[in-house]
């Protein structure tokens, strides 16, 4: 793998111009202090990566900054002319908008019926000036589009473009206003690591020309081939301040961590029986994402099969297949050499598959109900949990506090709300939900999404132990380090169609990157 | 602007201030248009307590009215938690009625043992088929159940309508549109004396325990809840939601019937099509009120029974319409739904300027 060229930061002679600055910035949601006297200063052309697990405060202080949010204490100043701060006046996001501050955020905020062009304009001139001034604006974005180097066609539907090219739309959008501080909110978590390296390469020329960038991530790989320096963040307070030239991926994450992190380590091991077996599996949905063609897979005890792709390439209808969520249209789903007849969750649970759904809060859990509810959910008729029809809550407690105990689930107790876990916990609990049954196979469906580095480990270390055990495990991941580090041999999956990628040993991640793009992107890259 | 922020935490002494808090405001707001007509509060509001609460006739006419409120009020609140919105509680509580007319007008003759349980089973039945109908279509077809339930309400009523002038009129009604009497092994009995109030109270409080038990300690209750509070999970971790919402609806359907079958055969003795003057819509806003717990329907009930009761008595001794009790409950039912809200969000003055993006 090669990361894109790093420019070299500016130099430390020459101190370019303050552009922005947060100063000692606090903000409480009742008794949680999400942002703890935060500063940050940003100079002109310069990148900096705002890193930190879910939860540090990253979010929080873009709101603060673009006005979403009011800071119970602490200023906002950006450069205005000939470069002296001025204070920004809080809670209004029309003044940073005016104040030249851009953000992408990761959804992103286009209108899919419009032409790119469009949607460059859209809000900024007026509904007359949508007709009349267009060959001024034209121009103008024209320039942008030259300096930059973001291509892409503005005079086809946002809707036909892919992921890729509508974030370049959105970064337009934020230059055509006269960005002069780009926030990117991690602007990577939806493209393929080719597209990743071509937005490095942007920010690089980007940042060549002058602007500021905001780069927040929690990827550590990208936040070394991206920034000058970073700010990263623990708890809602400055855990360090890194130049990345010097940095180093063990530093970082420690200091998101705050502890040091061993990673997990993978044992070579002899797949035994086939568990799993799909025989030209067809789901037809309702859309791309939800459809997969033709697919034939097999998973083996002591195997963890790793699923690549960019979301949103038919991993939704894979993942509702195995959990007996859809049946197919046609092919043959083989469990343990048998032809499966009954698609229900119930009937794949009983057969002994476990699920470890993408979404934890849309599938995975009840959210208003409590722990010791959940831990139970999947089990209901067993003896434990009830006897004729009426629940056993001395049952339910009992499992609950082993569970809390074995799985090191954080929270107030059995009876504790479950929406109330932050997200890490919540997966611990589906963990000690799914592998306590001791599954045959397993579904993780983007088991470590939004996990911090700690709870991603013990996630790792929990598959691996399954695997061990001689359990059969499909990961479905868009982290290719996860993929490298636990999977035994990878199936790319795009467009709904799955490829076996072959054993990880003859792997690398760039050649896996092109297949996740779907191979027709080689050539343009080559 | 104001803005909205969600709370993070809901504290559980708010499930209980809101509803008390909103039915203040309500009387408060409602003492408008009593100052308006020239009364005087005390008075007034004194008057509508003693007609509600003032001597045992008062209190048995309250518990009287409450009876069939705490069944569709229940019955809401069943179908609500699992998130299966059932505005037919009306058509399901004339259908009850109408099961047990069917049964408990001499077409079968049996000892009272035998004859009052058959008679609250085919009401019960019948309020239960009454909304699996419209169940089955939303399982199968996700057909908008406030829709067909609503619509329902009507078709039903004329149907009893029909049936009143038709098969079940009485011969000996001179004319009325009215059933031939439920016979005598077929009633409820009166509680105390020669009051109103009656032993359908007994199976309304029985059905209240039976729904906190249903939803606290079954499974049946756990799916319910799980599937109300959050279908994908459910359905993720097993529970069949078409099945559990069927359920749900049948209980449902027959906890309105079952009011439908305690005013025919506990208070009037006969079916008129005028027999509910909205139990079955009421009961919405008493679940709501109750915050859909079994125990608060009983209070709730008790209460709107009471501003119903109470306010008739006050219309007869100082001459203000008795719709007084219509708007008292129909804010408190507004000023419950604002309290959710205020108890969900922090509001936050944004200024004039303060824009979104």
């Amino acid at each position: 793998m090669s990361a894109a060229k790093r420019t070299s930061a500016p130099e430390a002679g020459i101190e370019l111009p303050v552009i922005l600055e947060l100063d000692n910035i606090t903000k409480r949601f009742g008794p949680v202090i999400a942002n703890d006297g935060i500063s940050l200063t940003l100079r002109r052309g310069e990148v900096v990566a705002l890193l930190g697990e879910n939860g540090s405060g990253k979010t929080t202080l873009m709101n603060v900054l673009f006005g979403h949010y009011v800071a119970e204490d602490g200023e906002v100043r950006v450069a205005g002319k000939n470069d002296n701060l001025v204070q920004l006046a809080p809670g209004s996001p029309q003044t940073a908008l005016e104040a030249g501050i851009g953000m992408v955020h990761q959804h992103f905020t286009l209108a899919e019926n419009l032409t790119g062009f469009e949607n460059i304009l859209l809000g900024v001139e007026s509904l007359f000036g949508l007709a009349r001034g267009r060959g001024a604006a034209r121009q103008k974005v024209q320039n942008i589009v030259r300096e930059s180097g973001l291509a892409v066609d503005l005079d086809i539907r946002v809707s036909s473009l892919t992921v890729g090219e509508k974030q370049r739309v959105e970064i337009l959008k934020a230059l055509y206003r006269d960005a002069r501080i780009l926030v990117l909110d991690e602007p990577t978590a939806v493209l393929t690591p080719q597209e990743s390296e071509g937005l490095f390469e942007i920010i690089a020329k980007l940042s060549a020309g002058g602007l500021a960038v905001i780069f927040i991530s929690h990827k550590l790989h990208e936040v070394l081939a991206a920034s000058h320096r970073m700010v990263i963040l623990r708890g809602g307070k400055v855990a360090g301040k890194l130049v990345t030239a010097d940095a180093d991926r063990t530093m970082i994450a420690e200091m998101m961590v705050g502890r040091s992190v061993p990673g997990s380590k993978r044992s070579a091991m002899a797949p035994g029986e086939i568990i799993l077996k799909f025989d030209g599996a067809h789901v037809d949905g309702v859309d791309a994402r939800r459809s997969l063609h033709n697919a034939s897979i097999e998973v083996r005890e002591h195997e963890i099969v790793g699923i690549a792709g960019v979301t949103g390439n038919g991993q939704a209808a894979l993942a509702a297949l195995i959990s007996g969520l859809v049946k197919p249209d046609k092919g043959s789903v083989q469990f343990l050499g048998e032809r499966v007849s009954k698609f229900t969750p119930k009937s794949f649970m009983d057969a002994g598959i476990g699920r470890i759904p993408e979404d934890r809060h849309h599938d995975g859990v009840v959210g208003a109900m409590s722990v010791a509810e959940n831990l139970a959910i999947e089990n209901l008729e067993d003896g434990r949990f009830s006897s004729n029809g009426m629940l056993r809550f001395a049952g339910f407690r009992e499992y609950a506090d082993a569970m809390i105990d074995t799985y090191d689930i954080r929270c107030s107790g059995p009876d504790a709300e479950t929406r109330l876990l932050s997200g890490g916990n919540m997966q611990k609990l589906i963990l000690a939900r799914v592998l306590d049954c001791e599954p045959k196979l397993i579904l993780a469906n983007q088991p470590t999404r939004g996990l911090d580095v700690g709870a991603q480990t013990d996630v790792h270390n929990r598959l691996l132990a399954a695997r061990e055990r001689g359990a059969a495990i499909v990961l479905i991941s868009e982290d290719l380090d996860e993929l490298f580090a636990l999977a035994d041999r990878i199936v790319v999956i795009h467009a709904g169609n799955l490829e076996d990628a072959g054993a990880i040993e003859n792997l690398d991640r760039t050649s896996v990157g092109l297949m996740m793009a779907g191979h027709q992107d080689e050539a343009r890259a080559s | 602007m104001i803005r909205m922020e969600p709370r993070t935490e809901i504290s559980r002494r708010m499930t209980i201030i809101a509803p008390v808090a909103a039915v203040l405001v309500a009387l408060a707001l409602a003492s408008i248009p009593l100052l308006a007509a020239g009364q005087n509060l005390f008075e007034a509001y004194g008057l509508m307590f003693k007609g509600a609460f003032g001597s045992a006739f008062a209190i048995s006419e309250t518990f009287t009215r409450a009876t069939p409120l705490i069944l569709t009020g229940l019955a809401a609140a069943v179908a609500f938690r699992a998130k299966f919105w059932n505005i037919g509680g009306e058509g399901q509580f004339y259908l009850g009625a109408l099961g047990a007319v069917v049964v408990g007008t001499g077409a079968i003759s049996a000892p009272v043992w035998i004859l009052l349980p058959l008679v609250l089973i085919a009401g019960a039945a019948a309020g239960a088929i009454g909304l699996i109908g419209p169940a089955y279509l939303k399982t199968r077809f996700n057909t908008d159940e406030v829709v067909t339930t609503l619509l329902l309400n009507f078709i039903i009523l004329l149907f009893v309508q029909m049936l009143l002038q038709g098969w079940l009129k009485d011969p000996m009604s001179l004319g009325w549109p009215q059933s031939s009497p439920i016979v005598d092994e077929a009633l409820l009995p009166p509680l105390v004396g020669r009051l109103r109030v009656h032993a359908g109270l007994l199976v309304a409080l029985g059905a209240a325990i039976g729904v906190y038990i249903l939803m606290r300690h079954t499974v049946l209750g756990f799916r319910l809840r799980a599937v109300g509070e959050n279908p994908h999970a459910a359905r993720h971790a097993g529970i069949s939601v078409s099945r559990t919402m069927l359920w749900a609806a049948a209980i449902s359907g027959a906890l309105a019937g079952l009011a439908g079958v305690s005013e025919v055969i506990g208070l009037k003795g006969y079916l008129t099509s005028d027999i509910s003057p909205g139990f079955g819509y009421a009961g919405i806003v008493v679940a709501m009120l109750a915050g859909l717990s079994p125990i608060g329907v009983v209070i709730s009930s008790v209460f709107i029974a009471a501003i119903f009761v109470g306010a008739d008595s006050m219309s007869r001794a100082i001459g203000v319409s008795n719709y007084i009790a219509d708007l008292v409950v129909a804010l408190s039912l507004l000023c419950v739904l604002v309290g959710g809200v205020a108890a969900r969000y922090r509001f936050r003055w944004m200024g004039l300027k303060g824009r979104e993006v």
